[in-house]
């Protein structure tokens, strides 16, 4: 951790009786992308805000270059941030805008006009500097936004869902070229957004938010298949979640038994036998077979398909078992129509590989 | 056809009803500029013939001019003080975090709603304690107390259009609290800060009640001076003054109206070269 470009320590903020945010601790590299991903209210732009300095912690350290940050208004922190709808001054012109940070650093005049002019073309608005904000579209005004927060090279680069007011199409351009930028200029990077797919594309680590804390840490492949927790499971993509209780743990696997299902998973460290779990399986991971065809008596499920959606590249299945209901995705490599049909009787099937054990905080 | 008549006749009513309208409003004011220039010696309509006998007899007169000048000093600095205390108060009101934000805001604009005979009875009766009655500075202060809730006002409203993001935003680019003030939030208000000036030299200008009651016979403001005029004998001066007082209210407005159009501040300003 000495590495550490930024370290939050047991960071929390109350608002009355109401904690925003709840002990958390995380930190950041030199150079990193990580993304504070989470449904609103669950604290993320709070924390944001107190690494900005616009929010002072109730408890709780920022250190920067293991130096605390707590002390300094914001105006001395030297943090770089973009707001969700821009902020742009909307009396000044492009080019005013940007030289802004740099005049207050009293940068000389020659210089800003400059660096001003190097940052413009690093977001493609070159010969945009005369121009008023509204004179923008949202697309220039939020690259305008991120040339200002950069222009004067700050080691952190703050996000406040940037791209929340964009379309689709313009938003997944738009992160390209925040990817690109950091790659490029190795900005040390945290990105706030409620978008999980914007998340996993971006990242080079998550920080999932729930209800004021951090559930999980970890790169998008890590919380993609080794969910720490039921909320990151079912935060983060499309999940089936079957309760069950551990009747033994083995080496990296554990059983699980669920009703009548008897389920064999993977599991991190820390469950035990007897504890209760979740067992997390993706759609994509499962597999549909008629009944009479499916093996064995471990991870299986028998049930009738209630609702079949074509999706392009893949065909979606909604499978009632009993009072279960779970989500079956199967790739379409061949034309041609479904194998199954609505009302069908299958068997769901998965490997014991593409499942895991997740504990079950709410009866544990 | 039918449908096309009875458009056209619903339109004339309705001309018709703002041309009446707007005579009734505008009617009395227009008769008080004729009857200013009024060649007979008493006040009356319409006028016999013309002269400019009224606006000579104000500026030969040293009462009339004195009051003048005395009602341009109060106003001046009063608008200027109100200003100042009304930005403040407003930007207290709508950005900082403070308790009672109900009751404090009820309290600045309380000389808007309390009737003015007993603001001006209460401040004749402080002044005398204080020795401030018949005073330049004794009328600054209680103009400023009558004109400081038209500042906060016009201030506060304007403030409400202005994001506190913006605010946020120079403050992490690296501005202080005064600096972000200055550069970025006083710009985006100054149209309504210059309404809030206007409205309070045109309300100091225009009041008589609290003036009465602390003013002295040797300094009196222009609204005393004509109450006094009008009480003893009436002749085509106090037409000629109150046409004075309407053409300085006039060019307020009017400068308030160009303000609106050319946007001060408010981010219309500089040429700007065409796109690529």
């Amino acid at each position: 951790m000495s590495h550490a470009l930024l370290d939050l320590r047991n960071l929390s903020k109350a608002y009355g009786s109401v904690t925003a945010v709840d002990d958390v601790s995380v930190s950041l590299a030199a150079g990193e992308f990580l993304s504070f991903l989470g449904p609103s209210g669950s604290g993320k732009t709070t924390t944001l805000a107190m690494i900005a300095g616009l929010v002072e912690p109730t408890s709780g350290e920022i250190l920067l270059n293991a130096k605390p940050l707590n002390p300094l208004p914001p105006y001395k922190r030297n943090i770089g941030m973009v707001f969700q709808n821009y902020a742009l001054f909307p009396h000044m012109t492009v080019a005013k805008n940007i030289a802004f940070p740099l005049e207050m650093r009293g940068t000389a005049a020659d210089q800003i006009e400059a660096r001003v002019g190097r940052v413009l073309t690093l977001v493609g608005l070159q010969n945009y500097g005369p121009r008023l904000p509204s004179q923008l579209s949202g697309g220039q005004q939020q690259r305008i936004a991120l040339a200002r927060a950069m222009v004067f090279e700050p080691p952190l680069l703050l996000m406040d869902e940037p791209l929340g007011a964009l379309d689709k199409k313009l938003r997944e351009q738009m992160q390209l070229e925040i990817m690109q930028l950091h790659r490029k200029l190795g900005m040390s990077i945290i990105y706030v957004t409620h978008d999980q797919e914007e998340a996993l594309t971006m990242s080079d680590r998550i920080a999932v938010f729930n209800n004021g804390k951090i559930e999980q840490v970890g790169t998008p492949a890590e919380l993609y298949e080794e969910p720490a927790t039921r909320f990151v499971a079912n935060f983060i993509g499309e999940t089936n979640l079957f309760p069950g209780k551990v009747s033994a743990v083995a080496e990296g696997c554990c059983i699980v038994a669920g009703g009548d299902l008897r389920l064999r998973a993977r599991h991190r460290s820390g469950i035990r036998s007897g504890q209760d779990v979740f067992v997390a399986v993706r759609p994509e991971r499962t597999l549909l077979s008629p009944p009479a065809h499916a093996l064995g008596d471990e991870n299986k499920l028998l049930g009738q398909i209630s609702e079949l959606i074509y999706l392009g590249k893949s065909r979606k299945y909604v499978i009632r078992s009993g009072d279960m209901q779970l989500t079956v995705l199967q790739q379409i490599t061949t034309s041609g129509e479904a194998a199954f049909n609505i009302g069908d009787a299958v068997a769901v099937h998965w490997n014991a590989e593409d499942a895991v054990a997740v504990p079950d905080l709410a009866r544990s | 056809m039918t449908h096309a008549r009875a458009e056209s006749w619903w339109r004339a009513l309705r001309v018709l009803i703002t041309v009446l309208l707007v005579i009734f409003l505008v009617a009395p004011m227009i008769i008080v500029v004729i009857i200013s220039f009024s060649s007979a010696q008493f006040l009356m309509f319409p006028p016999p013939g013309f002269s400019m006998q009224w606006y000579r007899k104000i500026f030969a007169d040293p009462a009339w001019f004195d009051s003048l000048t005395t009602s341009i000093e109060i106003v001046v600095p009063t608008g200027l003080l109100a200003m100042i205390i009304g930005t403040a108060a407003a930007l207290g009101l709508s950005r900082g975090n403070i308790p009672g934000k109900a009751v404090i805001t009820g309290v600045l604009m309380s000389p808007i709603v309390v009737p003015v005979i007993v603001i001006a009875a209460g401040m004749f009766g402080a002044y005398r304690v204080w020795n401030l009655n018949g005073t330049l500075t004794g009328f600054i202060l209680a103009h400023t107390v009558l004109t400081v809730p038209y500042v906060v006002s016009t201030v506060l409203a304007s403030l409400q259009m202005v994001d506190e993001q913006y605010e946020k935003a120079a403050l992490t680019l690296g501005a202080s609290p005064w600096v972000a003030f200055r550069r970025i939030v006083l710009p985006l208000i100054l149209p309504g800060v210059l309404s809030g000036l206007l409205f309070a030299m045109v309300i100091s200008f225009d009041e008589l009640v609290v003036s009465l009651f602390i003013g002295s016979p040797t300094f009196r403001p222009v609204t005393v001076q004509m109450w006094s005029d009008v009480l003893g004998d009436i002749d085509p001066t106090i037409a000629a003054i109150g046409t004075l007082l309407f053409l300085f209210s006039l060019l307020v407005l009017l400068a308030e109206a160009v303000m609106r159009q050319t946007g001060i501040g408010a981010g219309r300003a500089g040429l700007l070269e065409p796109a690529p």
